[in-house]
């Protein structure tokens, strides 16, 4: 679904980045209060994520028929679903999954975009042509047509559904990429390396990717936030992460049944993928806003 | 819906077949007490008119019984179709559109006599000829059906004059009245000689049965069906005017629709039933029914891993189990165990067959004597190799996959180490379960109400593509199918299967685990409603009826 | 203008010819067949019963073979049929189907675009009001919710408590004897939470946009050079600034079509809506390939022609803009 990334065509790479532009830019995104609670928010789930199982307080999978249903009380801060498992220790091991999907299928996605980009960029022409109409097609593709399609037929798994988000969520960063190397190649820093006789894989890699690792990044960021919604709409659909391994959006999805019974179970769910995605997204704007600090509020 | 009309199957992908379609169920079920003021108490004078509006995951596909498998095509042909028999409503066989119906002595030949006064809604009469055609579309190649199979035994079918019909087997076949149960017409005078998958006949058609569909408008694809009562039905009146099967595929959006009126009856899942249907608001406009269902689920092993070949390893497990922590923690209550493939409440049913309570201490005895013990680590060993397999089950039936991590927990107790892989279900069947490449599965099986279960557990169903897909093989076994299959004497039969009952809770080549109920809500607006054994179906479309001040959707011309 | 034209619908050619390809070939791959779902519930069904249906799918033909037949049918507009049990021709089961999605996501484009633009402007032009914070929260608000969530609290709240609208499906059961009034009425009250549920996603982003590209434009030196002459402020932001940030809108928005389309396979399951989206998730789970496919083809071609007729829209708002010059991008 919202993979493609919002309003990142504003940003423009930084020449070469010494030290005092990347200063600059901590500097900026430091001012930003959004972005630097969104960083806090961000921080917070990965640790919560990666500590899941010292933090938990019972086993995420362990039944207590005694305490089905039971609402938020201090035995469980976020009540118990209707086998009586500790909602607060599903999300924390669902963070974890949650988390890895939106990480993977976008380290996928840069990925591929980085590749594809790259070589369209630097290499322009017939590499070019070829590359863009890829991108195109894909874009014709209502992506989430593809997904369920790929996931119904191929079956669901955690590692399916991080490959299909990511390979069907490249082409933006493909776009930036390629933007970056068209604007770069011509600069006169690399006519100067290339004068020299540098390699292309030297002068794609020490002299041009770095300048585009900031449009990346910001796209990065907000795909994070698209692929755990998508994940979300997937588990809706029932072709999510299959179970045992809960997702915030599976447990949403799980606990809309009884959302007139037992609110806390979608509640406290809706509320991490929410906040979280828009940590992600504010993230995104404020180091965005940080690298172009023209459209700065 | 509200028809018993399912066939012995594998309950689906979404095991909604339990929810979703309906009340088929018998058992010690019933109506749920009410504690409210009754605001319909006017039960009568039945009058007709008014609407039953449903809700159904999926849409029916065809109004040809045969051509469609889906339970939404098999309810929107009951309800306009007729068959020579029926089930009533305690589950025994009944004469439908037979009036009368002759077994020779040696069981080879039946002879149905039918009643003159059924007649097509386009005016031609319902004869013989009819049921003639419908037998030949159904085994004839050309014809896409996977129903062919029970009519596939019939040697001649044949027209003795036009209101009697013969059927000839080779050998004697008990399950042949209930097939002619399920064996619902279809106009000869319509359809001989057209392409039956593609007439317009399978959207538009013309029945016998108590609804019809009025103009072809009246089914909109994808959104609603509209049937309406057939003036002229001939067992009587039909009361309630119209029957709109609502699609709703989304289970929450249908249960907000039942409780703002959008729709009137619905299958109920366990946690709707319990938690979310106890408002005054709601039991004060609805009338909750639990019935025992037809089917039950089971923990099924791969009988050719030899880890699994020896009883004493199978009943250990079944005493490992804890059913009741399933029956408590995935149907919160509404199930009851078993210990053999036979619903408690059918007439063939062993009470006295070997039960296995929860009892781990037990079954860690039992799987001693075979060689397997616990080591250090508490796992349990055998030739230095510990106690490790999967259970795979199919991917959206959250009540499986449940019942599969309880298992899990348990066995992981007494040190026997199970992952749970939930599969989507095409793949499922067709790469694991067909192919063999299983070692233990959870699935539930669907009872048509004959007793006959040949094709599941007789040595010669193990092929590829059928139904002995676990490799159970026992020659005595073997024999009280074969016997049972071909014998029509009631008090026989049930000896037969008394004794299969005891074979199989001693075998366990599954671990049976529990017979859940269905559960279901309709609103208190309809009267009439009879609770029985079989449901509240029964008939339901001559007794239910809307006593006219609280008709809700008002007759029109 | 129509070479433009022309050469941008060739161009569809090849790429919807990669998009079937891709399509079939996973499809095919992949275990599991629509003979399978049919019977496999059933035990009494015998093998040769099977094999029957097998042939009867045209199932059992190497998968390049049974591409080129698929695609000289296509040719001639016959997607086949539906492999479920009613056998219908796909083209009709989706004729059925496509006109409620389309008008479902035309409306909601309408809204859209109707609302961004403005929302854009005042925004824009006066950053860091309170109206300006309040779209802000909303766009964020709308990019983070899971959209089926939002849906559901949305019709508890409106459906069951309040009482104001209906629930799901598109008409009420006694519509067929409602006057005309009554009957559009009726209609509308059940369009208003999906059309409301399919806009607040796509408008958080394109307000976003319109903000951004507003304020891009705005800081452009002919905007300046409109002011410093003393032009009064509606008039430059409205005939000077508008017009300029709308073209990049207008490509955004081309791009975006793709996931309104996709939204729909939500929005219609939770509303009981029977449209394109909810057949194609039901033919996806059956695996009914000649309808998957014939989805997944026509989905594209919506978006194919959305994007063209966003482009041309680019064009006719902007004469300056060579046609030629933009082709494939």
């Amino acid at each position: 679904m919202a993979t493609e990334t919002p309003a990142v065509g504003a940003a423009r790479g930084v020449e070469a980045a010494p030290a005092s532009l990347l200063k600059d830019f901590l500097r900026r995104l430091a001012k930003n209060r959004l972005a630097v609670a969104s960083a806090v928010v961000i921080l917070l789930a990965a640790v919560a994520a990666i500590f899941a199982p010292a933090l938990a307080p019972y086993d995420p999978n362990a039944l207590n028929l005694d305490a089905q249903l039971s609402p938020p009380s201090a035995a469980h801060p976020l009540g118990t679903d209707d086998l009586g498992r500790d909602v607060l220790s599903r999300m924390l091991y669902g963070a974890r999954i949650s988390l890895s999907v939106g990480f993977v299928a976008v380290g996928i996605a840069i990925a591929i975009g980085i590749v594809l980009g790259g070589l369209a960029g630097y290499y322009g022409g017939r590499v070019d042509q070829v590359i863009m109409w890829l991108v195109d097609v894909m874009l014709v593709f209502p992506s989430i047509f593809l997904i369920l399609a790929v996931i119904a037929f191929v079956g669901p798994g955690l590692f399916k559904i991080m490959a299909i988000i990511g390979l069907t969520g490249w082409m933006g960063t493909t776009r930036l990429v390629r933007a970056e190397f068209l604007a770069l190649r011509e600069r006169e820093f690399v006519a100067a390396v290339r004068a020299q006789g540098a390699r292309d894989a030297r002068i794609i890699f020490r002299h041009i990717l770095p300048n585009a690792v900031a449009p990346v990044l910001v796209s990065a960021t907000f795909g994070v936030a698209g692929a755990i919604l998508t994940e979300s709409a997937l588990s809706f659909l029932g072709l999510g992460v299959p179970p045992p391994n809960a997702t915030w959006g599976s447990l949403l999805s799980d606990g809309k049944a009884m959302i007139e019974v037992a609110w806390w179970l979608t509640v406290f769910p809706g509320l991490a993928i929410f906040v979280v995605s828009l940590a992600y997204n504010l993230l995104g704007e404020g180091i965005r806003d940080a690298l172009d600090p023209r459209l700065r509020v | 819906m509200l028809t018993r009309r399912d066939m012995l199957r594998l309950l689906g992908a979404s095991g909604l077949a339990l929810g979703g379609a309906g009340c088929s169920n018998a058992g010690a079920g019933g109506r749920e007490s009410t504690p409210v003021a009754d605001l319909y108490p006017i039960d009568g004078p039945r009058a007709i008119g008014d609407a039953m509006v449903s809700g159904s995951i999926g849409e029916a596909s065809t109004f040809i019984w045969f051509l469609g498998g889906e339970s939404a095509s098999s309810a929107a042909s009951a309800a306009i179709s007729n068959s020579l028999l029926r089930y009533n409503d305690r589950i025994e066989l009944e004469r439908e559109v037979a009036e009368s119906v002759e077994v020779t002595p040696d069981g080879e030949t039946i002879t149905f006599r039918m009643r003159r006064d059924v007649r097509w809604t386009d005016g031609h009469p319902c004869t013989a000829d009819d049921v003639l055609f419908t037998y030949e579309a159904l085994v004839d190649p050309a014809t896409p059906t996977p129903y062919s199979g029970d009519y596939l035994l019939v040697r001649k079918a044949e027209v003795l004059d036009p209101y009697t019909f013969r059927v000839h087997y080779d050998k004697p076949f008990a399950p042949a009245l209930e097939s002619w149960a399920f064996c619902r017409f279809i106009p000869a005078h319509l359809l001989r000689g057209k392409d039956l998958p593609r007439d317009p006949y399978n959207r538009n058609p013309v029945g016998t049965g108590p609804y019809m569909l009025r103009r072809p408008e009246d089914w909109v694809p994808g959104q609603q069906m509209t049937l309406w009562r057939n003036p002229d039905y001939w067992e009587g009146t039909v009361w309630i005017e119209r029957q709109v099967t609502r699609i709703i595929p989304d289970l929450n959006t249908q249960f907000l629709e039942l409780k703002t009126g959008g729709i009137d009856a619905m299958g109920l899942t366990p946690p709707q039933f319990r938690f979310q249907t106890g408002t005054r608001e709601f039991v004060s406009h609805f009338e909750k029914y639990r019935y025992l269902s037809s089917g039950y689920t089971f923990l099924g092993f791969n009988l050719r891993d030899p880890r699994f070949q020896d009883r004493r390893v199978r009943q250990a497990f079944a005493y490992a189990i804890d059913k009741d922590e399933i029956i408590r923690g995935v149907y919160l209550g509404y199930g009851k165990p078993l210990s053999a493939p036979t619903r408690p409440d059918h007439w063939t049913y062993n009470p006295n067959v070997r039960t296995y309570p929860y009892d781990p201490a037990r079954a860690l005895e039992l799987f001693a004597e075979v060689g397997w013990k616990r080591d250090a680590n508490g796992r349990l060993v055998k030739d230095g190799k510990p106690f490790r397999f999967e259970i795979i089950t199919n991917q959206g039936n959250q009540q499986r996959i449940r019942t599969a991590e309880i298992i899990q927990r348990r066995l992981a107790e007494i040190g026997i180490e199970v992952s749970v892989r939930p599969i989507e279900w095409a793949a499922f069947i067709n790469e694991f379960v067909d192919k063999g490449r299983f070692e233990a599965l959870i699935l539930g099986w669907n009872m048509a109400p004959d007793p006959d279960q040949f094709i599941i557990w007789h040595s010669s169903q193990t092929g590829p593509k059928q139904f002995n897909f676990v490799h159970f093989k026992n020659p005595e076994v073997d024999r009280l199918l074969e016997e049972g299959r071909s014998t029509f004497d009631r008090e026989k039969r049930k000896a037969i299967y008394w004794r299969f009952q005891e074979v199989m809770a001693e075998e366990q080549p599954y671990v049976f685990l529990c017979v859940p109920e269905a559960l279901f809500a309709i609103h208190k607006r309809f009267k009439g409603i009879v609770p029985a054994p079989s449901g509240v179906g029964y008939l339901s479309h001559l007794r239910w009826f809307v006593p006219p001040p609280y008709q809700k959707w008002t007759r029109t011309a | 203008m129509t070479a433009y034209l022309v050469r941008r619908v060739l161009l569809m050619i090849p790429t919807l010819l990669f998009i079937t390809v891709v399509s079939f070939v996973v499809m095919r791959l992949a275990p599991g067949d629509p003979v399978q779902l049919q019977t496999e519930l059933n035990p009494r069904v015998s093998a040769e019963a099977r094999e029957r249906l097998i042939a009867y799918h045209g199932l059992d033909k190497p998968i390049h073979v049974a591409y080129f037949i698929w695609l000289r049918n296509v040719l001639t507009l016959d997607f086949g049929r539906s492999s479920a049990p009613d056998g219908r021709p796909v083209i009709e089961k989706i004729a059925e189907r496509l006109p409620i999605t389309l008008f479902i996501n035309v409306i909601s484009f309408v809204l859209v675009l109707g609302l961004a633009v403005p929302i854009g402007i005042l925004s824009a032009t006066r950053q860091g009001s309170w109206l300006d914070r309040l779209t802000t929260l909303y766009v964020f608000v709308g990019y983070a919710m899971p959209s089926f969530w939002l849906a559901l609290l949305l019709m508890i709240l409106f459906g069951v408590r309040l009482g104001w609208l209906p629930i799901s499906g598109l008409h009420s059961l006694d519509a067929y004897r409602m006057g005309p009034f009554e009957y559009w009425l009726d209609f509308g009250k059940h369009l208003v939470l999906p059309v409301f549920i399919g806009v607040f996603g796509g408008l958080a982003g394109l307000s976003r946009y319109a903000r951004s590209s507003m304020l891009e434009v705005i800081r452009q030196d002919y905007v300046r050079v409109a002011r410093a002459k003393g032009l009064p402020e509606t008039r430059v932001i409205y005939r000077h600034a508008l017009r300029n940030a709308l073209l990049p809108l207008l490509t955004i928005f081309g791009l975006s079509i793709p996931g309104f389309i996709g939204g729909s396979v939500i929005i219609e399951s939770i509303f009981a809506i029977p449209g394109l989206g909810q057949l194609f998730y039901q033919s996806v789970l059956s695996r009914d390939y000649n309808l998957v496919m014939a989805s997944l083809v026509i989905g594209a071609v919506l978006t194919m022609v959305g994007n063209l007729l966003a482009d041309l829209s680019y064009a006719v708002a902007n004469p300056q803009i060579r046609l030629g010059a933009k082709g494939g991008d």
